[in-house]
This record gives structure tokens, C-alpha cells and sequence, in this order.
């Protein structure tokens, strides 16, 4: 009998040691479900360790300071590659990749760190204001180039996710479940 | 560039790989006797099989990211913008920010001599930097004072300290130096919104939130140094700050924005302050004082209103029923009625109600609750916030200020260096006409202003046309002008049934209006214009509205039109006045019943190339205009000349 009780005390216990990363997927999920970009939104913060516990100001946070900016370099890293070699011989080119690096710089060193601190003292409509100007400033890029543009994916990737960060900012303004 | 985010297989399968290190099966010390160690045996299985079915469930809550998934391009045919299905702003569950067809255009490049235009003449704005809500305005000593959030060191907001300025008449404004900066723990990530009072024995008392070392947000205690300086150059900060803390049940992160004092039938003080509770109902705490330092929580709240959130920026003062002075703001007694004002933050948008207040409750309640805080009457239906009024004990007015924020990218406010206008000071009357409105007019001072005038009488503008008026330069402006409509058809019914797509949508009694900032081609145009609309039983509801949707052919700035109902009574015509300033348009209908403010950054209509027109886009009615139309001087706003004499 014994032996019995201890057997099953031993079945429930590893399942127990897993279930709070079963409900930590389920906060992910609620918040990103309220954002237009699902997938996108769940990927970028689970593959983020430190969205594990986190509440949503803190998803927030990671969306702006860690995807939203890494996203951003990345984007003017490959304008800065791009101004650098032969491709950039059209002018018309060359100006709209000027213009980008311009605006991929203002939503690294300008709206991220707005967006931070907004964030971390609580008057989040400046939160939202920086993420809603990121995803302009990211669309405004787009739309410089006269043909075809070689920041499409990147320019789509960062507004998607600039979009994303505004909605979860919106949640926390609102907080509807 | 997809390399440097982590959907490496090998990184996911390692996560997800079953536990490396569990005993293998035959871990048992030999000694054992044979049915404990198969026991034993069994059991470690069985853990294994469970911690392994366990991690399978976990598994399957989380799709698996797929290495080789682009998260969000997904082959497109469609043109280079991402916003075309929708303007920006709707997936973020907010109204549209801007007009999709022009996304697509070729994009043009901004010079200084564009981002130079865009300064106001004679709207208050700081010489450089981001601003936002103004602060503590008051009356001491000969001089109007206006404080304000202010970024010292960039064009975005952050870092914010108390900026200040003083002025003789509310309109030629003078830069004095910061009057508070973040420098306690109490309000050390920034010294936000407050208020002032000015106390019977001439003393002033200053309240405001403050961001602590923490982030929470507190109320702190701040006076002049020294009362006898009529510029209150330098204020001191209570040591004891802070004064009052978040209460229990209140997030530390949404209770700031004290309001003035007003002094109860018993004789002590009372303020006001915006939150929330239960993250959707905007309320406001009451607490009661007798000496500034000390408070009391009062039971309740002053009112609540479900739905509408965090209530920033509580402003709450009586206005005289058949009135035509302010009221200071402990006034009370019979033909007085009570403002409630909020400024809603999940909306960004200023809200107020008429009501009436009980002294001895403590509670505020509205005239009518279908239309409360924060439901019903707009303060200004424009880019416009954080507003404050404050009783102007020198000629009796109750004067309100508004923040006008920029609607353009943040890349734009760096390179001009500066961002944020604040409104030409308004006097705030009770609508005895209506009974259910405020009235907003620019001071009187703003009139100072005014240089030579151009009048048109009774100009025809026939049912779909455009006339334009020659007036010389058409960048700062003050329009008065008045419209009669005269029907062409009988009864039709429209189609549109509030301001619509802007002026281009046309309806049987409107729009009508002006054309304001707008270039000889009309390749950029501001409408601001009136349309009347049928109701179902045959009376006319009338919508005041500016069209902001051409005003530039720049793509990166927000083309939005804004507007609201204005009641029109029997025997008014429609009026408009409109304060053209650069890059801010402001337009009061019906004497002030219902206000727009707008931003506007032309890129083509500015300096000489501005013009003004008349315009009627109804499809029944004629229009009969009368206006008349100053050219506005400059405020000459600039810093306070320390070394010349007084």
C-alpha cells in the first residue's frame, strides 16, 4: 500500500514540474491574439528566455528593446551594406537609402528609448506613440523607393512588428482579456 | 538578414530534446534484492514516460517554430506599402491615421524651408524641443504664467522637466529658465503634470506628479522661492515630499495630474486626481486638506464613469449659469454648475460634462448621463490634450489651455528640432443658449494681433464651386465669416451623416465652407466646413469638420478628419472664426460650441503660395458668404530680456 502511494506521488510530480510553462504559453498567446500579426508575435517572444514569467508590461518591453531593435540594426546594417557597394549607383537609389538609414535611425537611438521609458515610468500613451511612429517611419522608408525596393522584407518585417508592440501597449492601456 | 534571430534547429530540438541525462534503465546497486530493484526499475520508467509525455503536452501548446519561417512576409504582389488594406491605426483598434491612396505615391524630400514654415508665429512653443501638457498656469503680480512639460534635451518626449514661461497679455510670451528639474528621488524619471492655487493670503502652492526612483507615481509639494518675484524665476520642493502616495487598490503607475484647489463650505481644501480602477473605469479620488501637506483620502470618488479608463489630467471648476465672467474655483451657490474634465488615455483624447457638485458629499453628477466624462461632449474634436483651465483672478476669466502634439514622424521632429504647439488661450463660458455646452473663444488679446482686414459681403458660392479671395499672404490669419444656405432642392436625403471622407463627400446641405493653406492648383487644400445633414424627423443636424486628408502631399504625416455635431439654433446662421497659424489651424464654430485644432504640413501651399478660397461642394444648396479677414502679426515670442529694464 505503501509502495502504491509513493508510486503515484512519483507519477504526479514530473507533470507538475512542467505546468507552469503550460499556462506561461497561455499569456503569450492571449496577448498575441490581440495583436494583428499572430505568428509573429507569438515566435518573436517565445524564442525570447526572458519572456518566460513575464507579465504583459514586461512582453512589452521585450518587443521593443529586444525585437523591435534588433530588427531595426539589422535593417540599417544591410542600408549601410547596401550604400557601401556598386548597387547604389543610381541616385534616385541612393537617396532613398539615405533617407531609410535616417529613419532607421531615429526608431533605434528616438522612438525605442521613448518607448522604454514610457514603459517603465507608466505613461503609456508615449509608449504607443513611439511604437505607432516606428511603424510609420518604417512605411515612409518603403515608400521612398522610386522602383523596386531592396528593404521590402526587412521594412515589412520592422513595421509588423513596431504594429505589434502598439497592441500590446494598447492592452496594457485598456487591459481587456 | 534572418541569421542573427535564433531558429537554428539544432537550438529548438535541443530545447525540446527529451532529458539527456535520465538514469538509464540499469542505474540499480547490484545488492539489492531482485523485487526492489525491479521495482525500482519500474518506477524510473514510468517517471521518464511521464516527464516525457509532460514535455510532448508542453510541446503542443507552442507551435514549433519552423526554422526556415519568415514571420511576416508573405509573397506579395502588392505595391511596396504594408498599410494599404488599411490605414495605419486601425489594426491598432484606433480610428484611421491616414489615406491609403496616397501611400503609393513617389515621396518627396523635406527642406528646411518647409520645416522651417511650419513654426507658428504666434501660437506659444518653446525655441526648441519636445513639449507636451502645460503646468500650473496662473495669474501673480502683472504676469500670466504658463508652465509646461519639456524635454531640455531632444524632440521626443523623455527627461521632463517644468519649461516657463511669463506673459504680460496671454499672447507675447517670454522664455524664462526651467523651473523644475528632476533632481529628488520623488520625481527623479520626471517631473510631470500639476497644478497651482493660489491661497487667500496670497501664498501659492504648486502640486504635481512626480515619477520616482521607482516609477511610481506620487504627488509632490512645490512654492515659489520668493512670492515678491513677480516672474517666479526659482520654486523650492517641499522636504517632506511626497505629499500624497498611491492608495491602497490604486496602480502605483496611473494616479497623477493633482488639480487646483478649491476651499468647502468647512472651510478646508480639496483636489482632485485622475485614475482608474478595475483597468477600465475612469474615476477621480477626492482628498482634503487644511494645510497642502497633510491629506486625507475621502471616501469614494468625485465620479466614475465605466468603459472610459485612465482618467489623466482631471481638471474640475464651476462656470455661472447666465453668466458672462469666471469663476473662481471654490465658487458655489445657486446658478452655478460644475465642469468635470478628463483627458482619456486610452483614447488620447479630452472629455467634459456640466453637472452639478455636492459640497458636503464630495460627489459630482452629471446633467445628463448619457452624456458623462468621457462619453459624450469632446473639449476640442481635433489633435488635442492634456488641457487645464485656471481662474484669471485679474479680469475674471476662466482660461483654458490645450496641448497640440505634432501629427507628423518623429524623424521629421528631429531634423526641424522641435515638436508640440500649445492653443492661443481660451475664456470658458456656460452656453446659456444651449444649456448643454461650453463656449471657447480666443482671448481678447489675440486681437492685438490683428493688422489690416479684407471684407466680403454676401458672396454667392454656388452649389459645387470654389471662389477664391485675394487677401495677400494667407499663412497667419484670423477668419471671422458667416453663411446662409439657400435651398435649391426640397427634401432629399443624404447619404453622409456626419463629417464623412472631408469635403470630398458630398451631401445635399453641404460641405460648405473655407479652403484654408491651400496653393492656386489646389494640389494641397484644409477644408473647415459645416454640413448640415436631415434627420429622420425633417429637422437639420449640423457637423463642424476640418479636412486634413489633402492638406499635404507628403505620405508621412497623419491625414485625418476631424469633427464633431455643433448645435445650430433657429436663429443663427452658421459661423465660423479660424485662427490660421502655419502648421496649426484653429477653428471655433457657433461662437465657440464646438472647437477643432489641427495640424497641417504643406509642402507645396506654404510662404507666398498660400492661399484661401471660399468653398460650397453641397449638391442643393447655394452658400451666401460674409467675412472678414486679418492678417495676423507675429507674438514675437522670445526670451525674457533680463538685461534691459523692466
Amino acid at each position: 500500500m505503501k509502495s502504491l502511494i509513493l508510486f503515484v506521488f512519483l507519477l504526479i510530480l514530473p507533470a507538475e514540474a512542467f505546468r507552469p510553462t503550460l499556462l506561461l504559453g497561455n499569456l503569450i498567446e492571449r496577448t498575441c491574439r490581440q495583436t494583428p500579426f499572430y505568428d509573429l508575435c507569438v515566435w518573436s517572444l517565445k524564442t525570447n528566455p526572458e519572456s518566460r514569467n513575464a507579465d504583459v508590461k514586461k512582453l512589452a518591453r521585450i518587443m521593443v528593446d529586444s525585437v523591435l531593435k534588433n530588427k531595426a540594426s539589422d535593417t540599417l546594417d544591410l542600408i549601410d551594406e547596401l550604400l557601401q557597394d556598386g548597387f547604389t549607383l543610381d541616385p534616385a537609389l541612393h537617396k532613398a537609402l539615405s533617407s531609410c538609414a535616417e529613419r532607421y535611425s531615429v526608431i533605434i537611438g528616438g522612438d525605442v528609448p521613448e518607448i522604454i521609458e514610457a514603459l517603465e515610468t507608466g505613461d503609456y500613451k508615449f509608449a504607443e506613440r513611439g511604437t505607432n511612429d516606428a511603424a510609420m517611419e518604417a512605411n515612409s522608408c518603403e515608400v521612398e523607393f522610386p522602383g523596386k525596393s531592396p528593404l521590402t522584407h526587412m521594412n515589412k518585417v520592422v513595421h509588423d512588428v513596431s504594429v505589434v508592440a502598439a497592441s500590446i501597449v494598447k492592452i496594457i492601456l485598456h487591459s481587456q482579456w | 538578414m534572418e541569421a542573427s534571430t535564433s531558429h537554428d534547429p539544432e537550438r529548438n530540438s535541443a530545447f525540446y530534446a527529451p532529458l539527456p541525462e535520465h538514469p538509464s534503465s540499469g542505474g540499480a546497486p547490484a545488492t539489492r534484492s531482485r523485487p526492489l530493484k525491479g521495482f525500482v526499475v519500474i518506477l524510473a520508467s514510468v517517471v521518464f514516460l511521464l516527464s516525457l509525455v509532460a514535455l510532448i503536452i508542453n510541446q503542443s501548446q507552442e507551435p514549433l517554430p519552423m526554422p526556415n519561417r519568415v514571420p511576416s512576409a508573405s509573397p506579395t504582389s502588392k505595391p511596396a506599402s504594408f498599410s494599404e488594406a488599411e490605414p495605419r491605426g486601425v489594426a491598432e483598434g484606433v480610428s484611421a491615421k491616414s489615406n491609403p491612396s496616397l501611400l503609393n505615391e513617389a515621396s518627396f524630400n523635406w527642406t528646411n524651408a518647409m520645416f522651417s514654415w511650419q513654426r507658428s508665429a504666434y501660437h506659444f512653443q518653446p525655441q526648441k524641443n519636445w513639449m507636451n501638457d502645460p503646468d500650473g498656469p496662473l495669474y501673480h503680480k502683472g504676469w500670466y504664467h504658463l508652465f509646461y512639460q519639456y524635454n531640455p534635451d531632444s524632440a521626443i518626449w523623455g527627461n521632463i522637466t517644468w519649461g516657463h514661461a511669463v506673459s504680460r497679455d496671454l499672447i507675447h510670451w517670454l522664455y524664462l529658465p526651467l523651473a523644475m528639474v528632476p533632481d529628488c528621488w520623488y520625481d527623479i524619471n520626471g517631473v510631470w503634470t500639476g497644478s497651482a492655487t493660489l491661497l487667500p493670503d496670497g501664498q501659492i502652492v504648486m502640486l504635481y506628479t512626480g515619477s520616482t526612483n521607482e516609477s511610481a507615481q506620487v504627488q509632490n509639494l512645490a512654492y515659489p522661492a520668493n512670492l515678491s518675484d513677480p516672474l517666479l524665476l526659482d520654486w523650492l520642493k517641499y522636504p517632506g515630499n511626497p505629499v500624497i502616495v498611491p492608495p491602497a487598490g490604486i496602480e502605483t503607475d496611473e494616479f497623477r495630474d493633482p488639480t487646483t484647489a478649491w476651499l468647502g463650505p468647512d472651510g478646508t481644501w480639496r483636489i482632485t486626481i485622475g485614475s482608474r480602477f478595475n483597468e477600465t473605469i475612469g474615476i477621480s479620488l477626492v482628498y482634503q486638506t487644511t494645510n497642502f501637506t497633510d491629506y486625507e483620502l475621502l471616501d469614494g470618488v468625485l465620479h466614475a464613469v465605466p468603459g472610459t479608463g485612465m482618467w489623466e489630467c482631471v481638471d474640475f471648476y464651476p462656470v455661472a449659469i447666465n453668466g458672462s465672467v469666471g469663476l473662481d474655483t471654490s465658487a458655489f451657490g445657486p446658478g452655478i454648475k460644475h465642469v468635470l474634465k478628463a483627458s482619456l488615455d486610452d483614447t488620447k483624447v479630452d472629455h467634459y460634462a456640466l453637472g452639478t457638485y455636492d459640497p458636503v458629499t464630495d460627489k459630482w453628477t452629471p446633467d445628463n448621463p448619457e452624456e458623462d466624462v468621457g462619453i459624450g461632449l469632446k473639449v476640442d474634436y481635433g489633435r488635442y490634450y492634456a488641457s487645464k483651465t485656471f481662474f484669471d483672478q485679474d479680469k475674471q476669466r476662466r482660461i483654458l489651455w490645450g496641448w497640440i502634439n505634432e501629427t507628423d514622424t518623429e524623424t521629421a521632429d528631429l531634423k526641424k528640432g522641435w515638436a508640440s504647439l500649445q492653443t492661443i488661450p481660451r475664456s470658458v463660458l456656460y452656453d446659456n443658449k444651449t444649456g448643454t455646452h461650453l463656449l471657447q473663444w480666443p482671448v481678447k488679446e489675440v486681437e492685438s494681433l490683428r493688422l489690416n482686414s479684407t471684407v466680403f459681403e454676401e458672396v454667392l458660392v454656388e452649389a459645387g464651386s470654389i471662389v477664391p479671395l485675394d487677401i495677400g499672404p494667407a499663412t497667419q490669419l484670423d477668419i471671422l465669416a458667416e453663411f446662409e444656405i439657400e435651398s435649391l432642392e426640397s427634401n432629399t436625403t443624404d447619404e453622409v451623416s456626419d463629417c464623412g471622407d472631408g469635403a470630398i463627400d458630398r451631401s445635399t446641405f453641404g460641405p460648405f465652407g473655407i479652403l484654408v493653406i491651400a496653393d492656386d492648383s489646389l494640389s494641397e487644400l484644409t477644408p473647415v466646413f459645416f454640413r448640415p445633414v436631415n434627420t429622420s424627423d425633417g429637422s437639420l443636424k449640423t457637423y463642424f469638420c476640418a479636412d486634413e486628408t489633402r492638406s499635404s502631399k507628403a505620405n508621412d504625416v497623419f491625414k485625418q478628419v476631424y469633427g464633431g455635431k455643433v448645435p445650430v439654433l433657429d436663429d443663427e446662421n452658421y459661423n465660423m472664426r479660424v485662427l490660421v497659424d502655419h502648421s496649426i489651424v484653429e477653428s471655433f464654430a457657433q461662437g465657440g460650441r464646438t472647437v477643432i485644432s489641427s495640424r497641417i504640413y504643406p509642402t507645396e501651399a506654404i510662404y507666398g503660395a498660400a492661399r484661401l478660397f471660399l468653398f460650397n461642394n453641397a449638391t442643393g444648396v447655394n452658400v451666401k458668404a460674409t467675412l472678414k479677414i486679418w492678417e495676423m502679426n507675429s507674438a514675437f515670442i522670445r526670451p525674457f530680456p533680463f538685461e534691459e529694464p523692466l
